[in-house]
């Protein structure tokens, strides 16, 4: 049986005394639906003293809509988040993610801000604190070489949360709060190509609400996964595409599951005001290729990884840009 | 089970549990799943892996299927916590267990408690869900044993009415 470290935990119930909490205790960890930290715990991955459960801070658990767009409580657990209307209404490939995302049971109790910020994953991390040991720990924690690339000097761990690219395509911004005051910046500066440290967060910031525009571009997700009821992306893939007249006038593709970090698709302004044909489903294939750095951090092979997240990369484009499309079952 | 650690401090928390209120003195850090089975001695809620990943340890908290296993029992003070525990009916099994019996829902019998309360979730929500309804319900759920097509047939026989 795996053994829970002990620790306290703390339940602040505004932003303000949830940063006074984090500064009075040095080795604390924020927590929120748990469905990630409370199995790291029990791997060995950390010993904090105290957790700090920020669900009880109201302003986090509201999702409230206007004018200017949707700003989503980083609290709101993924099921709340995949049946509120205006979610629903307006941002579908959002609705997919977080439906694609664990079991029920995971999404009644996962959050936003938890999926956010998930710790990376990899084959030799998520193990018990025995397993890691007996294969001489690594890199990441608590070891010293990486057992994916041992000549290098960094982590591979690939980042693994479904929501991100979701949100990326619609250039969500997330509102940060901490000692140093709050900050307001794009998803995509949240993140980092480092296994190893991939959030670019102080020590005591936390994710208070995540900002979508009012308009987004037509839009959807699609994962690869090894066990199909539940299971992180091998590759997860967002689309947002905007057509008129049968030609691509905008276009955004995100990635997750096969870096360290989630990240938007560069160089895709190439591909606009072009018309979808073979031979350009052949260019955002090889744009998905170039970019995506899959490493042999899960059981299936880094080629496969490659190959799936740019086949579910055309398939969407295809579907949102009104061509006819396969039975899509990878999703 | 919990590493030795100097101060491990504990709280009373109180909460609903099948139905009764109780209270408890417990950890911060403990689980709900060690408290019911170790502490409360109610052994039908299971553990099956290292967590989150096979659904055993399923309990409804205020209605919402949940992993006691990823849950702390300080997080269900003030709340609604039910396990299989508390859904037999005067003493008699409630339609849904019934349905797993009669139409051969359970073989071992590991998964069946977690099964049943994350069916039971399902049926309180939509009182008649089609078979793409009850497999997603249950998609967190592992069985070893049935195939699983049994066990869709005792929900959609629960769900039609008595068996
Ligand atoms: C069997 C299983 C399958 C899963 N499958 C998937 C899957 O398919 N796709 C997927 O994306 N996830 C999956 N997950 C992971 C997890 O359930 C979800 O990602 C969930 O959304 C995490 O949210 P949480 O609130 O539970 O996070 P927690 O576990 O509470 O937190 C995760 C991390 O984020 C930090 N954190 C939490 N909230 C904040 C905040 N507001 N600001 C800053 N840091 C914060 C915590 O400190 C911690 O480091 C799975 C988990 C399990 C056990
Ligand atoms: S990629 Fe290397 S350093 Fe990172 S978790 Fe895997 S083995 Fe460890
Ligand atoms: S014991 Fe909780 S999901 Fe397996
Ligand atoms: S009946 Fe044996 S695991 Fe399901």
């Amino acid at each position: 049986m795996e053994i829970m470290p002990r620790f306290d935990v703390l339940r602040p119930t505004s932003v303000a005394a949830a940063i006074d909490d984090s500064r009075r205790c040095q080795a604390s960890r924020f927590v929120a639906g748990g469905t990630d930290l409370m199995v790291n715990l029990r791997h060995g991955l950390g010993t904090p003293e105290t957790l700090i459960d920020l669900r009880h801070i109201p302003e986090l658990r509201e999702i409230s809509a206007g004018e200017s767009g949707i700003a989503i409580g980083a609290a709101v657990t993924l099921a709340d988040l995949a049946a509120n209307p205006e979610i629903r209404q307006r941002y579908p490939a959002i609705v997919a993610a977080a439906c694609a995302v664990g079991a029920p049971a995971h999404r009644e109790a996962g959050t936003i801000g938890g999926n956010l910020c998930l710790d990376t994953r990899c084959l030799f991390y998520n193990r018990s604190a025995w397993w890691r040991e007996a294969n001489d720990f690594c890199l990441k924690h608590q070891g010293e070489t990486c057992h994916v690339a041992p000549t290098g000097k960094r982590c591979h761990a690939a980042f693994s949360g479904d929501l991100a690219p979701a949100l990326l395509i619609h250039d969500a911004e997330i509102e940060i709060a901490g000692a140093a005051g709050p900050r307001r910046v794009p998803l995509a500066d949240l993140y980092a190509e480092d296994g190893a440290a991939h959030l670019r967060l102080a020590r005591g910031e936390f994710l208070v609400r995540i900002h979508l525009p009012a308009d987004p571009w037509p839009a959807a997700y699609a994962k690869a996964r090894t066990r199909g009821a539940i299971d992180f992306p091998l590759a997860g893939v967002a689309v947002a595409l905007r057509a008129e007249a049968g030609k691509v006038t905008g276009l955004r593709v995100a990635l997750t599951g096969t870096n360290a970090r989630p990240f938007l698709l560069t160089g895709i302004e190439a591909l606009e005001n072009a018309c979808i044909d073979a031979a350009w489903l052949d260019r955002l294939a090889k744009l998905v290729q170039k970019q995506v750095s899959p490493m042999r951090t899960t059981l299936l092979a880094a080629q496969y990884r490659r190959r799936v997240a740019s086949a579910l990369a055309q398939r969407l484009a295809r579907a949102l840009g009104g061509m006819v499309t396969e039975n899509s079952t990878a999703a | 089970m919990q590493r030795d650690r100097p101060s491990p401090r504990t709280h009373i928390r109180a909460f609903r549990l099948n139905g009764r209120a109780r209270e408890i003195l417990v950890a911060d850090s403990e689980l709900l799943l060690d408290t019911l089975r170790e502490a409360l001695g109610l052994t039908g809620t299971k553990q099956g892996c290292d967590g989150g990943e096979c659904g055993a340890c399923t309990v409804l908290i205020d209605g919402r299927p949940r992993l006691a296993c990823l849950t702390r029992t300080e997080e269900c003070a003030g709340h609604d916590v039910e396990t299989i525990e508390g859904l037999a009916e005067n003493g008699r099994m409630s339609r849904l267990q019934r349905a797993f019996h009669e139409r051969l829902g359970t073989q071992c019998g590991y998964c069946t408690p977690g099964m049943i309360i994350a069916a039971e979730g399902l049926l309180r929500r939509d009182p008649a869900p089609d078979e793409t309804a009850i497999r997603a319900a249950l998609a967190g759920n592992l069985c070893r044993c049935t195939g699983y097509v049994k066990i869709i047939e005792a929900v959609q026989e629960a769900a039609r009415g008595a068996p």
